[in-house]
């Protein structure tokens, strides 16, 4: 078999934070590949290490106090963690781009949106300032917003403007990898449909692989390829739309998928995932999902299980699959 | 049928801006049931917590009438006001910015049963507290803690502990979950449920989350720049959503199934100045079934089936 080209590839990351209160564990030990045009979605609750994950692909954990403890990120075949910071600031947004959560305060205040798009293009591209800001102008077309608006300063814009001007300019200089951190969370359902058509539309047209940081497995559905289920650091589950949706392994994806209300199906009802996220600086010995299982055995409390092929695709952490016959009752019709 | 618990007839509430009058409430009319939950829906901007926070009179209505329990409410003042606000609370959206970072759990929480003068002496309003906090599940270790060493379905637990300390016959609850995790959102939820199962409260539950408010609610009301353009019982506003800006709300959320494809209606462009309104559908330029008459006038809810109200100019 030819081995496919990887766009991403992320060995054994883990990421630590030291703060006054302890060593926070971000991440503990995750793996990902990512081939070009794929989209992996990323999904878990706050705290899960979501985003820590993601500046890691950037090699922008938060200075003094983010430390990555463990790894490699290799993007588009070069290691982002050791290269010299002058390659690294071109394979920021040339290699990898990065569409941030908070439109609101993702973009600089005293500059025009034109100008702010142009400038990572006269960076990368190496082109005049009049080359760069006709580059944001046609982006701004792009991203359907009205080329009048260039000369418009960030606060002239409602928040669906801002994020497409922040998609604008992760997407101006034609990033092969392009990771999007809860892009739409900040906006409204409609305007959030809107946006990720814009993402869509722009990733077929120059085969761009993604990844998606996001809560909300509606959109997972609608925009991934793969899903990794995160929890307390640690990718729980990993799989094909097919096998996390329809082939669910893990209980606290169950748990996920329980604890949302839907619109196909009517509760009065919800099922919770009991009890809190644990604390993040306090790591157990067994499994990090341990306390609010309810498929818990001792032996969950003592040894975290290591990653178990279910499948060519599917792979979940949970020592219970060790079992011949076990598995959660969640079934789909 | 039973009277309702709150009525609102022709609401509207204006404010004064530069550039002239915006329109945040305009023309809201509906009923509510003893017991029952009217969840409001709409997008950022579209006037649902300024008409929860009108009808708690915590802004002055410009116009129209509020009745509680069938008692004209708009223009209460000093005592008579006060002691209508204990038949009626609020729970906010932001457990974080909601409660006062200098004041214990306990404290919060007894706050409304002090202001109100409802216990005989310092015991009686500790007792009161705890047991309070008993109900909406937070552990009594928590009595002394201040909001900042809790995490956000905690902080909201205290929220709504505050919220029935006044035994409330009705509650507004504007984005009760919207800033909590999945898992925590469920356990809310369920909680506010109970609640309502155990003490009969009204609930108005205002949300932009519409896969929330349609597990929520009985009836669900959909706001547009101001104005409710569609009313109707929870599973047939879903099953039969009539106004066009329904339809595309309720096709532009994702779900969470893949064996479920839908037909998604893209809206163009975004939600109009509500200032200086003219006389015409105010949904019109985003519209794909506009004709002539949506730039006349502006189309008044009707009931278009039993239950189902809609104001739209093609199912007239």
């Amino acid at each position: 078999m030819v081995k496919e080209k990887l766009v991403l590839e992320i060995n054994d990351l883990v990421v630590n934070y030291e703060t006054d209160n302890g060593t926070v564990h971000a991440v503990n030990g995750i793996n990902l590949k990512l081939k070009q045009k794929q989209s992996v979605g990323i999904v878990g609750e706050t705290g899960a290490g979501k985003t820590t994950t993601a500046l890691a692909i950037l090699n922008l954990i938060p200075q003094p106090t983010g430390i990555i403890k463990n790894g490699t990120i290799i993007v588009d075949g070069k290691n982002m963690l050791t290269i010299s910071e002058s390659d690294l600031r071109m394979m920021r947004g040339k290699g990898v781009s990065m569409i941030f959560q908070d439109p609101m305060t993702a973009l600089n205040p005293v500059f025009t949106i034109g100008e702010q798009i142009a400038e990572s293009v006269r960076i990368h591209e190496g082109v005049s300032n009049k080359d760069a800001m006709q580059r944001a102008i046609e982006m701004l077309e792009i991203v359907g917003i009205d080329k009048d608006r260039a000369y418009d300063y960030p606060h002239q814009l409602s928040g669906g403007m801002k994020q497409r001007v922040v998609i604008a300019i992760a997407l101006a200089c034609q990033a092969k990898l392009l990771i999007a951190d809860e892009p739409t969370t900040a906006l409204d359902v409609t305007i959030q449909a809107q946006v990720l058509e814009l993402i869509r539309s722009y990733r077929e047209k120059y085969d761009t692989a993604m990844i998606l940081i996001t809560h909300d497995l509606g959109i997972v559905a609608e925009t991934c390829d793969e899903v990794a289920v995160m929890y307390a650091g640690v990718i729980v589950e990993y799989g094909t739309l097919e096998d996390i949706f329809n082939r669910t392994k893990h209980p606290y994806t169950e748990g996920l998928f329980n604890s949302l209300p839907n619109i196909i199906e009517r509760r009065s009802k919800l099922t919770p995932i009991p009890g809190m996220v644990l604390d993040p600086t306090i790591l157990p010995d067994g499994c990090v999902f341990a306390d609010r299982c309810s498929y818990v055995i001792d032996t969950c409390r003592t040894t975290f299980q290591k990653d178990i092929a279910v499948s060519d695709t599917h792979i979940v952490r949970c020592s219970r699959y060790q079992e011949p016959g076990f598995n959660i009752k969640r079934m789909i019709a | 049928m039973s009277e309702p618990i709150l009525q609102v007839k022709k609401l509207n509430k204006y404010f004064k801006t530069k550039r002239g009058l915006l329109h945040a409430v305009d023309g809201v009319s509906f009923d509510l049931e003893f017991g029952k939950t009217l969840g409001v829906v709409g997008e950022s901007g579209c006037g649902k917590s300024t008409l929860g926070r009108t009808i708690i009179r915590l802004l002055e209505p410009t116009g129209g009438e509020i009745y509680f329990e069938g008692k004209d409410i708009t223009k209460l003042k000093g005592k008579a006001l006060i002691n209508f606000r204990k038949n009626i609370q609020m729970v906010f959206q932001d457990p974080f910015s909601s409660l006062d970072p200098r004041m214990s759990v306990g404290q919060i929480i007894a706050e409304p049963i002090n202001l109100h003068k409802l216990a005989k002496d310092k015991e009686d309003v500790e007792r009161r507290t705890l047991e309070l906090m008993d109900t909406v599940g937070l552990a009594q270790r928590w009595y002394g803690s201040y909001p900042h060493q809790l995490d956000g379905g905690r902080r909201q637990r205290i929220g709504i502990a505050r919220a029935l300390a006044l035994k409330p016959k009705m509650i507004i609850c504007d984005e009760p979950v919207s800033a909590l995790d999945v898992s925590i959102q469920a356990q809310i939820l369920n909680l506010l449920k109970e609640l309502q199962e155990t003490r009969n409260i009204s609930y108005l539950f205002i949300t932009h989350d519409l896969s929330v408010v349609y597990n929520f609610s009985d009836d669900i009301a959909v706001m547009y720049l101001g104005k409710l353009v569609e009313k109707a019982p929870a599973e047939e506003l879903f099953r039969n959503p009539i106004h066009p800006y329904t339809k595309a709300l309720l096709s532009a959320i994702p779900v969470p199934d893949i064996n479920k494809k839908r037909q998604r209606i893209i809206l163009e462009g975004e939600v109009f100045s509500p200032i200086n309104l003219p006389d015409e559908c105010r949904f019109r330029a985003r519209c794909n079934l506009r004709f002539d008459m949506c730039a006349k006038h502006e189309p008044e809810l009707k009931e278009v089936e039993p239950n189902h109200f809609v104001a739209c100019w093609a199912n007239n």
